[in-house]
């Protein structure tokens, strides 16, 4: 039967790209209807449609044509893309591998934070040591401690059965209220300032970049995390494992893995690259100064959300999460270009990101939007293994 | 009120039901008669479409073509509610009760009844104990529903149908989860219901008890009747019309070479889920070179003693040793490591990851055989499954197929082609061809017994009198958590029914002498 049925990754590749294009759709029409002056046109529509049409038409290309040159129409907008996009990749690795071990890791957001704050304070307060020994000690502070902020969550859920989503919930509270405590605190303090904004990192610890762009070395670290991931997942024997946990954890038990080590490990992984991403936010050189922004208590921003979009809409697959982070990077590097060339406010591109959400996480309501997707055969459900088989 | 004079109702008949699945045809003209008064049997392999014809008559699914007629007026069934007027119900394979709730509860589940606004179940339990009085099924109304035996709960689920006062009564693999005694009685029911003037549609692949009750046989094989047969038709020619072929049901196989005791477990005890005893002082010896059975109704410990052996569960007291190793607190890994080979009874729960590839769960147990420097070697892991698919004669297209894609029998060919691909100590399988075909029920139980001549012990756990029948050296009958006795394979069926409620070996060799002398 399945030869006229289609592979599932090609109907899930159709659906992710039928989403995509949903989502700039209806955010084409929020645009037009958000925005004052073309609404104004609508309202004499029956008497001159031209020009509700033109000026919708226009507004909707200004906007498109200012998110391409913010995002990919020179090669500074494409640096700043990939520097938007290296912190989601990262955490949207860390939720994907989640993902598949059967995990919903809504922590990333708390395990950038303790990675951050560790990597930015070993990024300030040591001083004097070369590149080669301060980077890697930064990335690796950062790394551990979000390995073991999802460690933690790992173990209590191994040991107590506890659920993960609750307690990552309650662990992104405890790391922001330590982010806020910490960042209060002198030591973390940049000189002669009560409010919490740390000192500049040193030079040491900031990743190297192509000069003049945004372009640094995070990006081929994020993507070689992306290839890690894959390998891991596809090509060992932890990985099969991981996957086997998470589709079926009772005949996984029953091969012989370790359900309880399994979670734990996948946890802390999943942390680790969260982490990670945290290092990025506080590592990554800005395009004009050249040092990485001073770490605040809310540098982190919404990045462990954002992660989990992204690992959605790669359908937690690595190579999948890669293009869906250059895509929200790419959303994010045209935010001012939006502003500034089309005047429409930057708050669409996180309406852009939601619908894309929505829409991918309902395919079954994208199919229905647009049947012709559709493949030619009834609900899973009634598929004939599901009825005859049961004879 | 109910059916007074027998063959007053009409004939129930399905004309030319065509139902497709995609390229898939599952029922391909199929015409059957339902006569009231008459007991039907449809016979057929698993995923022969017998499910799906009994869904479209109640209104489960609908057919693509043909039409359902009852006596001269054409019958339009979208959903059960119309087939329930119709006066079709249905016990189900699957029993369609709320554990938690009340037998009464449970009796008027759909359509309480009401009093002021309130739930009157006062009548409900009257109404219980009227319909087991009139049909002889006896049932606690108050009693839940999840502490009443299979057969209790199955007689909830006819009584059920009967409420709504059903001429016509499909019994979907009925016997699946019975003890041979309940089956009898389950027959003497269907007889009952039938002598009243009711038609019962009785859906099985087993062929004895076609035998022991049909009036009308109706034989499918892939979707389409090939044919009728008379009551009086042999086991063997059934068989044949059923699988397309002659089958042997008896497995050849010479007599038991039992060599040294390789499986020791000794005064085993293991606790339930729930922290009842489950497994309950248990001593069972298995040599290398014999098949030793478990014979026992579902859930007297048999799945506990499984998991218990694997390492699932840990078991409260007691030693499991395998080849001199001790085992009992083992995890799976380890159990594995030592040599057990595990088949386990719910292949869909825990024998393969059903969106993994057939090659992937060939290799599931044994990933350490298949990885070199930490990568794991897809070559070998798909040349392995060329090589396992040919041997074991799995039906697939290609061995990226995911396993949710196999037949039922073809998905416990993957469970055991893996299991029987490593040297082995035990091969521990509990219901080896549990909703197996017959065709592949005879593959499966050959390459058991071609692992006990490699000199494996094997142990096997089955609710299924003819498969220990065909494949024991030594009965094994388990009751409560304890072994009641251990028998010969020439055990007669009588005797080994009285052990499995609990009856000492020589208590029911004596109960049969009496019976015998009467």
């Amino acid at each position: 039967m399945s030869e006229t049925r289609r592979p599932a990754w090609l109907q899930s590749t159709i659906i992710t790209i039928a989403s995509l294009l949903l989502a700039f759709l209806v955010s084409a029409i929020v645009m037009v209807a958000a925005d004052a002056e073309v609404a104004s046109k609508w309202a004499y529509f029956f008497s001159r449609p031209g020009d509700a049409l033109s000026a919708s038409w226009d507004k909707i290309a200004a906007t498109f044509h200012a998110m391409w040159v913010g995002s990919v129409g020179s090669w500074g907008a494409l640096t700043n893309t990939t520097r938007e996009a290296t912190p989601l990749i990262c955490a949207g690795l860390g939720v994907a591998v989640a993902f598949r071990a059967g995990l919903f890791n809504i922590g990333a957001q708390g395990q950038a934070m303790v990675g951050a704050l560790f990597a930015a304070f070993l990024g300030f307060t040591v001083k004097g040591l070369p590149i080669f020994i301060h980077l890697p000690l930064v990335i690796l502070a950062g790394v551990l401690a979000g390995a073991i902020w999802g460690g933690i969550v790992g173990l209590l859920k191994a040991r107590s059965g506890a659920h993960e989503v609750i307690l990552t919930i309650m662990m992104n509270y405890i790391a922001g209220s330590i982010l806020a405590y910490f960042m209060l605190q002198p030591a973390f303090q940049a000189p002669g300032r009560a409010d919490p904004i740390s000192p500049v990192l040193e030079w040491s610890a900031t990743m190297p970049r192509i000069a003049g762009s945004s372009l640094h070395l995070g990006f081929l670290l994020a993507l070689i995390a992306a290839a890690a991931s894959w390998w891991l997942l596809e090509r060992t024997k932890f990985g099969i494992n991981l996957k086997a946990v998470g589709l079926n954890p009772n005949a996984a038990a029953t091969a012989g893995a370790s359900v309880s080590n399994i979670t734990m490990i996948t946890m802390a992984l999943s942390g680790a690259l969260a982490g990670l991403a945290g290092v990025m936010m506080v590592t990554a050189p800005e395009s004009l100064t050249g040092s990485p922004p001073q770490m605040t208590g809310t540098i982190i921003g919404t990045l462990g959300f954002d992660a989990i979009t992204v690992a959605l809409l790669g359908r937690s697959r690595p190579l999948g999460v890669v293009f869906a982070g250059l895509l929200f990077g790419a959303l994010k590097a045209s935010r001012r270009t939006m502003v500034t060339m089309a005047g429409t406010p930057d708050k669409l591109t996180d309406l852009i990101q939601a619908l894309v959400v929505l829409f991918v996480a309902a395919p079954a309501f994208v199919a229905w939007l647009l049947p012709f997707l559709k493949e030619r055969k009834p609900k899973k459900k009634m598929t004939p293994e599901g009825l005859v088989a049961g004879a | 009120m109910s059916i007074t004079e027998v063959g007053q109702q009409p004939t129930l008949s399905l004309r030319g039901i065509t139902k497709r699945f995609g390229p898939l045809t599952a029922n391909d003209d199929i015409t059957v008669d339902i006569v009231p008064g008459r007991i039907h049997c449809l016979l057929g392999e698993n995923g022969a479409g017998k499910s799906t014809l009994m869904n479209i008559l109640f209104g489960l699914l609908e057919a693509d073509e043909g039409e359902i007629r009852l006596g001269e007026t054409s019958l339009k069934l979208t959903n059960p509610k119309q087939a329930m007027a119709a006066g079709i119900g249905m016990v189900h394979q699957h029993f369609m009760l709320i554990p938690v709730f009340t037998v009464a509860e449970n009796m008027v589940l759909g359509h309480e009844p009401t009093r002021a606004g309130m739930l009157d179940l006062q009548s409900a339990r009257r109404k219980v104990r009227e319909l087991s009085a009139r049909y002889k099924l006896d049932v606690d109304p108050d009693a839940l529903v999840e502490d009443l035996p299979v057969g209790i709960q199955q007689r909830v689920e006819i009584l059920k149908a009967l409420a709504n006062d059903a001429t016509y009564l499909i019994f979907d693999e009925p016997t699946a989860v019975l003890t041979p005694q309940e089956i009898d009685e389950l027959m003497l029911v269907m007889q009952s219901l039938r002598d009243e003037g009711r038609a019962i549609v009785f859906i099985t692949h087993k062929l004895r008890e076609v035998r022991a009750v049909a009036d009308d046989i109706t034989v499918i094989r892939r979707g389409k009747v090939v044919g009728q047969a008379e009551p009086g038709t042999s086991e063997g020619e059934l068989a044949t019309m059923m699988v397309g072929r002659s089958v042997s049901l008896k497995v050849g196989k010479t007599a038991a070479d039992p060599g040294s005791e390789r499986l020791v477990i000794d005064h085993l005890t293991v606790a339930s889920e729930s922290g009842a005893v489950a497994v309950d002082d248990l001593s069972l010896t298995v040599r290398g070179g014999e098949i030793v059975c478990i014979a026992g109704v579902q859930g007297n410990g048999q799945t506990e003693l499984a998991e218990a052996l694997l390492g699932t569960m840990t078991p409260v007291s007691g030693t499991v040793n395998l080849d001199g190793a001790d085992i009992t607190n083992a995890r799976p890994a380890r159990s594995i490591k030592a040599g057990l080979g595990y088949v386990p009874e719910d292949r869909h729960r825990d024998g393969f990851i059903g969106e993994f590839s057939i090659a992937e769960n060939l290799v599931l147990d044994n990933l350490d055989g298949f990885t070199k420097f930490g990568s794991l070697q897809l070559k070998a892991i798909a040349e392995n499954a060329i090589a396992r698919i040919e041997e074991f004669d799995i039906r697939a297209t290609s061995h990226t197929q995911s396993v949710n894609s196999l037949s039922g029998g073809n998905q416990q060919k993957v469970v055991l082609a893996r299991e029987l691909s490593r040297p082995l100590a035990l091969l521990l399988a509990s219901q080896p061809t549990r909703g197996v075909d017959v065709g592949a029920i005879e593959f499966l139980h050959k390459r058991i017994v071609g692992e006990r001549d490699r000199g494996t012990a094997v142990l096997i756990i089955s609710t299924e009198l003819e498969e220990v029948e065909s494949l024991a050296d030594r009965i094994a009958v388990m009751y409560r958590g304890r072994i009641v006795g251990i028998v010969p394979p020439d055990t007669s069926r009588d005797v080994l029914g009285l052990m499995m409620a609990g009856v000492p070996h020589e208590d029911a060799l004596a109960t049969m002498k009496e019976a015998t002398h009467e």
